[in-house]
């Protein structure tokens, strides 16, 4: 099994890393040791101390509070929710929906039809950041994409507890 | 006739059974479905044996046989004429067992590893073994999708593979024909809204006896299709590759022996089963992942029968479970109902396709076979696009809706990936596979021709969360696919290149940016009586950017008749010689004078008259987006600007780039301005932003008084329809009242199969 170091593994998520190495790793088996790795790198760059349990996309975690509770937090600080809402609905949302927000992004005839389809922004309320696009008809629900089976992944796949609040 | 039944009742009865120990090939079927189901392993297996005691001698008999087949399929294609084999490699071969369960594939459109097992399942279940009968020598065709294939283009032969009385074996190999004799030339027409337009179809057709194609079926099929030469040169292609597995299998059994062969063929399933799961468990999260996708159907103005004229959008949702067990269950409840146009696909093309899918991300290895398959289940609603209800459907361009329903599936799987950090498997998703040139008539070569191009083997790739996706590169149905050589398809097609160039703006954008497609200008050129068409997304993009990056462009087509070019060339002035970067600032029209140019949304249309001179636009599409594009780093912008792959006014209005030229015309990004106008636009966000609950006050008023253009509502009521699920999930989000429907009764359009199917 391969064992990649820490260095590379934040080459990694800085989007650096030299392209050979890329290729032997999409090419190898994957390294058991990626998840507490990654997760350490991204623990030391967050500016809090919540314990991170699982990445949820870019800039979004689920973390650990103090009182046991698991949240979706920005990496700006910004507490969206419980990680069994749908942290989309606790957003900011503006939506292209005419031909003119959308030739905002695109050429004339490359961008979607309004009548047809609808681009949705979410952005964090705190910070700005874009977390996420839906490309939906219109009305359709606001779609929950992730819902991870936390305990399953630490205790069954990973075979440890999950990391529980530190106590006082 | 009384003594012709009997002599056929004699001959029958004295027959043997075919399958191993003197069983039939249908108790063998059912007796592998009942072990398995009984004992969750392949076959009963709980141990591997062989395996275990031998794993030289197994990997041995297992890469003998992958390099057989690879090597089967690398020398078959040289027979073939047709560009779309020959320089693509749109053809595959596939060993199966005696049950039709897959054992080893080759490369290529390995979507039929599945289409072909379930054309041999069919044979079974159909007493194929009693009438026609399963002989030695003997030669089989499948092209029927609603048997077993994704379109009647995809044709397969199959061939048994006896060892002395037994049949030990299937093997399959499939090509894709350049014409099937439809409603309109070319592989995957537009025209077809029936089954009985979709051209020529073979049902499982015995079509050669000892090694020989019967003298009948080459009349035929011959008589059939248009491009006859490319027909007969791709179905010998097929039956070398055939025989060539064949002659490899049976020198194998040789060597180790038929017992060896008959333990490793089962254990080598259930080998794929159980690396199916370690696969999922070491790379992805369990839990339950969601995406949607959708593509347009433009018909109101096609030239299609009456009923067929409606806008209508398919729906895709998907619901991806990864269990805690390992296993993979992916459901889609809530797609709408099949339509009449060419683009319903069957159960079998969808779930192999998933596999094609699977085998470039979560199982990039040789071990694809039916262990996968034993491990996962799909929901797949009758009735709808996916699994119809009703016999008249039409497939000649399934992939429409396919490829568009995998996208979303790319990213509930990166969304696994990123959280466990294996960052470098991320993908956006997948190009929506079009724009596909088709047409045909009379050719340059005074022959009776269709062409499809397949530059389309070539769109961008979805972005990673490391880089960005390949540009012009690759197609989600051919691992193994390429664009082509220009010089090839101006043989293959009246069509001369004007123009071969990267589209900008077509790749999604993001922090990494999706993979842009191209574009080439083609000049009818030697044709006579020809006619050609678009096919291709043109109101919808059918994928979605990941992360907060954007979805890949939409589609559109140019088509210019009547031009002034011949006059142009011989006063020797300016051509249109390259690509249409900006099409909201057309360059081609200044150039040319036409009779008519369209220029319009409408990227799906049906058989046009093209003469010489006139002008055909094939855009490839682009991949999705990942990330923020704010986030994009600032020198990679000024790559895109001075590689024509992004039109500087996006590089401003969506990545925030302060931008200038230098003297020697090379754009040059100011990188603290551009952190300045950044952070500017993120404060813009947080101001024309809104609470995603608040906006849902006024969609919920939209939907109340059903304020959405038709083929919005036509696409719910579909699903509404089919899915009580659906239903009330959507009622229930946008908290709407018990009465609240729509029906498809209701919107005054040709609701012909939604009230009566045929089975």
């Amino acid at each position: 099994m391969p064992k990649y170091d820490k260095r590379t593994i934040e080459e990694l998520i800085d989007g650096t890393i030299d392209f050979f190495k890329l290729k032997e790793m999409l090419s190898h088996f994957k390294d058991p040791e990626r998840f507490d790795t990654y997760l350490g790198i991204l623990q030391e760059r967050v500016p809090w101390e919540d314990r991170i349990l699982l990445p949820a996309g870019l800039h979004l975690y689920i973390v650990q509070k103090e009182s046991g509770d698991r949240i979706v937090k920005c990496d700006c600080g910004h507490e969206f929710c419980d990680y069994r809402d749908n942290w989309k609905l606790h957003a900011l949302i503006y939506v292209r929906d005419t031909e003119e927000k959308l030739e905002e992004l695109y050429p004339k005839l490359l961008a979607p039809d309004p009548q047809w389809q609808v681009i949705r922004e979410y952005y964090c309320p705190s910070c700005g950041v874009q977390l996420e696009v839906e490309n939906v008809t219109p009305w359709y629900p606001v779609i929950k994409d992730f819902e991870p089976d936390i305990d399953a992944f630490y205790e069954e796949w990973l075979g440890r507890p999950v990391p529980q609040p530190k106590v006082g | 006739m009384a003594n012709v039944q009997s002599e056929w009742l004699v001959q029958n009865n004295a027959r043997r059974p075919i399958g191993f120990h003197g069983k039939t090939l249908k108790q063998m079927r059912e007796e592998i479905d009942r072990l398995s189901r009984e004992t969750g392993h392949y076959a009963g297996l709980k141990e591997l044996p062989f395996k275990e005691s031998e794993p030289i001698r197994y990997e041995k008999i297992f890469a003998k046989l992958r390099g057989g087949v690879v090597h089967a399929r690398e020398t078959a294609k040289r027979v073939a004429a047709s560009p779309i084999v020959e320089q693509e490699g749109e053809l595959c071969f596939t060993l199966y067992t005696p049950e039709a369960d897959s054992i080893v594939t080759s490369t290529g459109i390995i979507i039929h590893v599945g289409t072909m097992g379930a054309a041999i399942k069919y044979m079974i279940k159909n007493d194929y073994e009693e009438n026609p009968g399963i002989e030695p020598g003997d030669i089989f065709c499948n092209n029927d999708c609603q048997i077993g294939n994704v379109h009647p283009c995809d044709v397969h032969t199959i061939v048994p593979i006896f060892w002395g009385h037994e049949l030990v074996g299937w093997v399959g190999g499939v090509t894709h024909v350049i014409d099937v004799g439809a409603t309109a030339p070319g592989s995957m027409t537009v025209g077809p809204v029936t089954r009985y337009d979709d051209g020529y179809q073979v049902a499982c057709r015995k079509i050669g006896k000892n090694d020989t194609l019967l003298k009948d079926w080459l009349i035929e099929s011959q008589r059939s299709v248009r491009t006859t030469k490319y027909w007969l040169l791709d179905e010998r292609t097929r039956v070398a590759g055939c025989h060539m597995i064949r002659d490899l299998v049976l020198q194998i059994i040789e060597e180790e022996g038929i017992d060896t062969y008959k333990q490793f063929i089962r254990e080598v399933i259930e080998d794929g089963r159980r690396g199916f799961i370690n696969q999922v468990k070491s790379m992805t999260i369990p839990g339950t992942y969601r995406g949607v996708s959708f593509v347009d159907v433009p018909y109101q103005n096609l030239d299609v029968p009456p009923y067929a004229r409606v806008n209508t959008i398919m729906h895709a949702p998907s619901e991806m479970t990864i269990h805690k067990d390992g296993k993979l269950e992916i459901d889609f409840e809530g797609v709408n109902r099949w339509g009449w146009h060419s683009y319903n696909a069957t159960p079998v093309s969808i779930t192999s396709g998933i596999w094609v899918m699977l085998s470039q991300t979560l199982i990039p290895n040789d071990r694809v076979n039916d262990g996968a398959y034993y491990a996962s289940r799909f929901g797949l609603p009758y009735g709808s696009w996916l699994n119809p209800d009703d016999i008249r459907t039409a497939h000649s361009y399934a992939w429409h809706f396919l490829v568009s329903a995998w996208s979303p599936l790319w990213r509930s799987l990166s969304r696994t990936y990123f959280a466990r950090g294996y960052l470098e498997e991320v993908n956006a998703g997948n190009a929506n596979t079009s724009n596909w040139l088709q047409g045909g008539g009379y050719n340059q070569f005074h022959e009776n021709h269709a062409v499809n191009s397949f530059e389309s083997a070539a769109e961008g790739v979805g972005a990673s969360a490391v880089k960005d996706g390949i540009d012009h590169a690759a197609a989600v149905w051919n691992p193994e696919g390429d664009m082509g050589d220009m010089e090839i398809w101006e043989l293959a097609e009246p069509l001369l290149y004007l123009g071969r160039s990267i589209k900008p703006n077509t790749g999604g954008y993001g922090k990494y940016r999706g993979g842009n497609g191209y574009e080439t200008l083609r000049m009818v050129w030697g044709a006579k009586d020809w006619t050609m068409f678009f096919m291709g997304n043109g109101y919808m993009s059918s994928d979605c950017g990941l992360m907060g990056g954007y979805p890949a462009a939409s589609g559109y087509r140019f088509e210019a008749h009547g031009t002034n070019i011949k006059e142009l060339i011989e006063k020797k002035r300016p051509l249109p010689l390259g690509g249409d970067p900006d099409p909201g600032n057309p360059q081609y029209e200044k150039l040319i004078t036409a009779k008519e140019i369209k220029r319009d949304k409408q990227a799906i249309t049906t058989e046009e008259i093209f003469d010489n001179y006139d002008l055909y636009l094939n855009y490839l599409r682009g991949g999705p987006g990942f990330g923020d594009p704010l986030e994009r780093n600032p020198k990679a912008i000024e790559t895109d600007l001075n590689e024509g792959h992004l039109l500087p006014a996006y590089a401003e209005k969506v990545y925030g780039a302060v931008i200038a030229q230098d003297q020697k015309g090379r754009w040059v990004v100011d990188e603290a301005k551009t952190e300045q106008r950044r952070a500017e636009i993120r404060k813009e966000r947080i101001k024309r932003g809104k609470p995603t609950r608040e906006w849902m006050k006024q969609e919920r008023e939209n939907i109340l008084n059903k304020q959405a253009a038709i083929q919005v509502r036509h696409m719910y009521a579909g699903s509404f329809a089919l899915s009580e699920k659906f239903t009330k999930q959507f009622k229930e989000f946008w908290d709407l009242p018990e009465e609240w429907i729509i029906k498809e009764s209701e919107l005054g359009i040709p609701v012909f199969g939604a009230r009566n199917q045929i089975q």
